[in-house]
């Protein structure tokens, strides 16, 4: 990977290791945040973003490397003299503090006058839609109600950085999509940059300027959402985010890959003819062909199962030719009515050449 | 990629976080909080057992002698080998305590102090060989001449050395010996009677559905409240050699094993009640409801799921129990008559025969027992707390007619044992001269007529508990506080943990031996400490550190942990959060840590029997002293005073608590 050397980066995140006695929870890593951006660590359960995001808060200081943000070097501040507000899953609000006392609580002692306080919290108090919530004590409010008191108390004092720490993850579905919105469309307002973490991808798609995915404790990629989608740089991130169908094979020659006996044109990249690879492709970039020319890549399969999701069907398709490996693939309700494809039928798909992506041998379907 | 990272993060320096302001100052009162640990309780300890290893000897071979009958000054010799002659002083008259004084007249058999014969004595080993010339010490190395007058008043001090020679004299005298097996059995005899009660006392508040739960438990709970010597005052009325029902006795004495035993099962109830209490509440409930749905008979329930479901409240409270009966001093001392324990047998060192470092040597050996019962319990304890979390369901019995008829009756009868030995303390104080004159009077409450202090000892009683429970808790709680809350400073809060931990593994007994030991000594520095109040309540504070100590820290670790990460964030000092929300949120366990420590300290006699001064007698060790000199009524009086102002001070504990409450918890409710 070549060394970012962009000094424009708000937070610059340089070589992080953080080790936990013999285990390493975060190895190596570097990371460059623009001002006012919205980014999500992504990963799953264990991976490290809680131990990355705790590290540059300094509430768990990294063992080795830097952070600088806005140009100077904050590596081995105590977090009291770091700037940045923080909202926890659990909420953390003082539970025997009013909702404007919680509020209040970053404003005091920094020689701000009382009337000047109250009409800032009043003003955050609009800002998270709860302009009459103020003299309720916390345990009052609902979990979501609760996490927005969370978010004004730590945006009440202005800070550059904003850290999320699985904001949403303890709220029902519902409230989940509602604050979403509301916590995106309040960032891009004030224009504060912002860090959330996330198991959630669905929550980092919607939300999130850039992505960063995490796994083990390394950064896998970093890019915009369509970027991570469409272009996952590891068999890892590709699996994570989305369906994907994993399929043994070779690279036959230089633009070609073979599953089976079928050959295949893709993106082979650096592969050299007869590496042993897996061939990757998302199951709603499979197409099944309905007139009678015949373009490339296209596979005659069976289709062992089909399942209704609602809005599409997940079909289970086979072909001996490929080796008899199971995939999936969408089809649309309006294609399927159309084609009047059923269980059983034998139907010509195409696997688009440009939606073909190639890892390492030996990653299974998972 | 792998690589680089690989090798870099190797040979890369550590990063060590700046310290901020906020962790000076948490590390400053974490330190300063060690330190006192440290002096009211490490040092001590370390003073006390170097003491067990001091003895003394009279170190002949160090002074050399001559004799001038008239015709000059004899050859010198030493003195050993002059006994050695004569043989006039055996050799188990020299080891001795560092009291020791030796009279040297009989090496010379015709020795008269009319007589004009002089001598010549003097010291070759400098200040570790001293002898006095009636109280005037000799420490040089100078001849002094002396008439044979003056010679009869000349005595040698023995001289220190370390070794094992007090444990050898102790396991070698059956005297003292003997208490390490009665201890052991009396410990043991009671924890299994006491765990069975508690037991049953505890599965029928748990699992039927009898009525006046609420009074059962309270009454479990009264003995908590009367220091440990009271039901031996009790029982001395009862079955004593006057007693109202000494036929009960059938010839027996209830002065030795018998009398300490049940005073002992009385004592030590509610202790293992409420644990067994709180393993039996936690314990799951729906396999019980499994259980009962499948028809299960109570007592296939109560061997398979009960007794595994509680097996770590019983060992615990077991442990517990062991470790109360056997460094308990009051009682024993009240009603042991001839039968030795440990914990009396130092008293009797230090008090009656001012041997000191034979105390040492006891507390030594009961310091044995009592460590090993407490780290049982402390590896208990801890699996019962991985167990606990993970559980919610609280178990509602249903009822049964028979079932709760039995348990109810069960505790009805350990309720009225327990209310009688109270009554009978009551009655007795009221008595006029038992069993002469039964008309009531209220001369028993003269105390300032009788030997203990008198009514001031009360009065320091209730000061030395209000002092101990203002203090202690401050203490306390800053101590947990700053040991939960603080970053980083791994080592330093470990070792504070362990210091923490380690009051409840010693006897008090132990404690005040120690004490006297360290604070005692002319050149500790605070030495001016030495009986005064102050000292009573480091004492206090100390004894009970461990319980309070856990008390807070239980209460701190419910709190979510990133309050003070958030503090921090909005750049806010830690005493901020700390104040406006710690402090509020734990004032239940506040509370109750003050409570424990105020009623401890009204209570409590083994650490300082050894510590108060005439200006510092206590109620407590009033009781001890006023029937040691005989007035037994007076004694039961001044120990049911105790009684009342421990129960005043709950009354005043729970209503106090609702108004806080009330007024700070209002978050609570939804
Ligand atoms: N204080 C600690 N001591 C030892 N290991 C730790 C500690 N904190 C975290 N770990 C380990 O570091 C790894 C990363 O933990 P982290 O909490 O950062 O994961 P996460 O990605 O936030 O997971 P989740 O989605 O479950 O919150 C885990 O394997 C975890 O067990
Ligand atoms: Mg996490």
């Amino acid at each position: 990977m070549a060394e970012a050397q962009s000094t424009s980066g708000y937070l610059q995140i340089k070589n992080i290791t953080k080790k936990f006695g013999e285990f390493t929870a975060l190895d190596n890593i570097s990371l460059d945040i623009h001002e006012g951006e919205f980014i999500c660590f992504l990963g799953p359960s264990g991976c490290g973003k809680t131990t990355f995001l705790r590290a540059i808060a300094g509430l768990d200081i990294q063992t080795h490397g830097v952070i600088e943000q806005s140009g100077k070097d904050i590596s081995t501040l105590p977090p009291s003299e770091r700037d940045f507000g923080i909202v926890f899953q659990s909420y953390a609000l003082f539970p025997n503090l009013k909702v404007r006392r919680n509020i209040a609580f970053g404003l005091e002692n920094r020689g701000v006058s009382t009337p000047d306080i109250n009409a800032r919290v009043t003003e955050l108090l609009e800002l998270v839609g709860l302009p009459d919530q103020g003299d309720k004590f916390p345990a009052q409010l609902s979990g979501g109600q609760q996490q927005r008191i969370a978010l004004a108390r730590a945006i009440a004092t202005k800070p550059g950085l904003l850290l999320l720490d699985e904001p949403l993850s303890a709220l029902d579905a519902k409230v989940r999509v509602h604050l979403r919105h509301e916590i995106k469309e309040l960032q891009a307002n004030l224009g504060i940059t912002t860090i959330m973490v996330t198991h959630d991808q669905e929550e980092a798609l919607t939300m999130a300027d850039r992505i960063v995915v995490m796994n083990h404790g390394v950064i896998d990629q970093v890019g915009t959402p369509i970027e991570i989608y469409t272009e996952p740089a590891t068999a890892f991130v590709a699996d994570f985010i989305g369906k994907m169908n994993f399929l043994p094979g070779q690279v036959a020659q230089s633009g070609h890959v073979k599953i089976g006996d079928i050959s295949l044109a893709a993106d082979t990249q650096g592969y050299a003819q007869g590496d042993e690879i897996t061939v990757a492709v998302r199951p709603e970039n499979i197409i099944v062909l309905e007139g009678t020319d015949k373009p490339e890549n296209t596979v005659r399969v069976v289709v062992k199962a089909m399942e209704f999701l609602g809005s599409f069907y997940r079909a289970t398709l086979i072909s001996p030719k490929m080796g008899n490996v199971e995939f999936g693939a969408d089809f649309s309700i309006n294609m399927t009515r159309r084609t009047n494809i059923k269980l059983g039928d034998e139907v010509k798909i195409i696997l688009p050449s440009e939606r073909i992506l190639v890892y390492p041998k030996g990653v299974k379907n998972g | 990629m792998a690589d680089i990272s690989s090798h870099s993060s190797q040979s890369l320096p550590i990063v060590k976080q700046k310290i901020g302001r906020d962790d000076w100052t948490m590390r400053a009162f974490m330190v300063v909080i060690a330190i006192y640990l440290v002096v009211a309780l490490a040092l001590p300890l370390y003073v006390m057992m170097s003491k067990s290893f001091e003895t003394y000897r009279f170190e002949l071979d160090r002074f050399e002698i001559q004799v001038d009958k008239g015709d000059g000054w004899s050859d010198v010799t030493t003195v050993a080998a002059l006994n050695q002659q004569v043989n006039a002083i055996g050799a188990d008259e020299l080891a001795t305590s560092s009291d020791g004084r030796l009279g040297i007249t009989k090496l010379f058999p015709d020795f008269s102090f009319r007589s004009k014969t002089n001598y010549r004595l003097r010291n070759i080993a400098g200040s570790d060989a001293v002898f006095l010339i009636g109280s005037e010490r000799v420490a040089h190395n100078e001849w002094v001449k002396l008439s044979s007058n003056d010679f009869r008043r000349v005595v040698l001090r023995p001289s220190p050395s370390t070794g094992f020679d007090n444990f050898r004299t102790y396991f070698s005298t059956p005297a003292l010996f003997n208490s390490v097996y009665n201890s052991l059995a009396i410990a043991f005899i009671v924890t299994v009677i006491t765990v069975s009660l508690a037991f049953a006392f505890a599965y029928a508040l748990n699992r039927s559905c009898m009525r006046y739960k609420g009074v059962f438990r309270l009454i479990a709970m009264a003995p908590l409240l009367v220091p440990s010597l009271l039901p031996g005052i009790a029982l001395v009325y009862l079955f004593g050699n006057q007693g109202m029902l000494k036929e009960l006795m059938f010839g027996y004495s209830i002065y030795g094993p018998i009398g300490i035993i049940i005073g002992s099962v009385f004592f030590t109830f509610p202790h293992a009640m409420i644990i067994i209490n709180t393993s039996l509440a936690l314990s799951d409930a729906r396999l019980y409801e499994a259980a009962t749905s499948l028809r299960t008979p109570r007592f296939k329930i109560f061997r398979l799921i009960t007794i595994p479901g509680a097996r770590y409240g019983l060992i615990s409270a077991a442990f517990v129990v062991f470790n109360l009966v056997i460094t308990d001093f009051g009682l024993p001392k009240v009603i042991g008559g001839q039968f030795n324990v440990l914990a009396v047998d130092i008293y009797k060192q230090v008090i009656g025969q001012q041997n000191f470092q034979m105390g040492a040597v006891v507390s030594v050996v009961l310091l044995i027992p009592a460590l090993i019962a407490f780290s049982v319990d402390r590896y208990i304890q801890k699996k019962q707390v991985a167990l606990l979390s993970s559980r919610s369901v609280t178990y509602q019995p249903s009822p049964s007619k028979i079932f709760d008829r039995q348990m109810f009756a069960y505790c009805t009868v350990i309720s009225l044992i327990i209310v009688t030995i109270l009554a009978v303390c009551q009655y007795a104080a009221l008595i006029k001269f038992w069993p002469y004159d039964l008309s009531l009077s209220l001369s028993n409450y003269a105390f300032d007529l009788m030997d203990g202090g008198g009514w001031d000892s009360y009065r320091n009683s209730i000061k030395l508990a209000l002092l101990t429970a203002m203090f202690g808790t401050i203490v306390v709680f800053t101590g947990a506080y700053m040991v939960e809350k603080a970053r980083g400073f791994e080592n330093g809060r470990t070792v504070f943990q362990l210091l923490a931990m380690m009051p409840m593994a010693i006897p008090g007994m132990v404690l005040g031996l120690a004490y006297i030991f360290f604070f005692n000594n002319p050149a500790n520095p605070f030495n001016f400490i030495y009986a005064t109040m102050a000292i009573l309540v480091v004492s206090t504070v100390t004894h009970f550190y461990t319980v309070s100590h856990l008390t807070a820290v239980t209460a701190l670790k419910q709190m979510d942990n990133e309050f003070e990460s958030v503090g921090a964030s909005l750049k806010q000092p830690f005493y901020k959060v700390m104040g406006l929300v710690t402090v509020p949120v734990c004032l239940p366990a506040i509370l109750d840590i003050w409570m424990y420590l105020f009623v401890n300290a009204m209570t409590t006699v083994s650490a300082v029997v050894f510590l108060y001064s005439s200006d510092t007698t206590l109620a407590s060790v009033a009781v001890l002293n006023m029937d040691d000199a005989g007035d037994v009524a007076p004694a039961a009086a001044m120990g049911m005073m105790i009684f009342y102002t421990n129960v005043g001070a709950r009354i005043l504990h729970a209503g106090l608590s609702r108004l806080l409450l009330k007024k700070t918890q209002a978050w609570r409710m939804r």
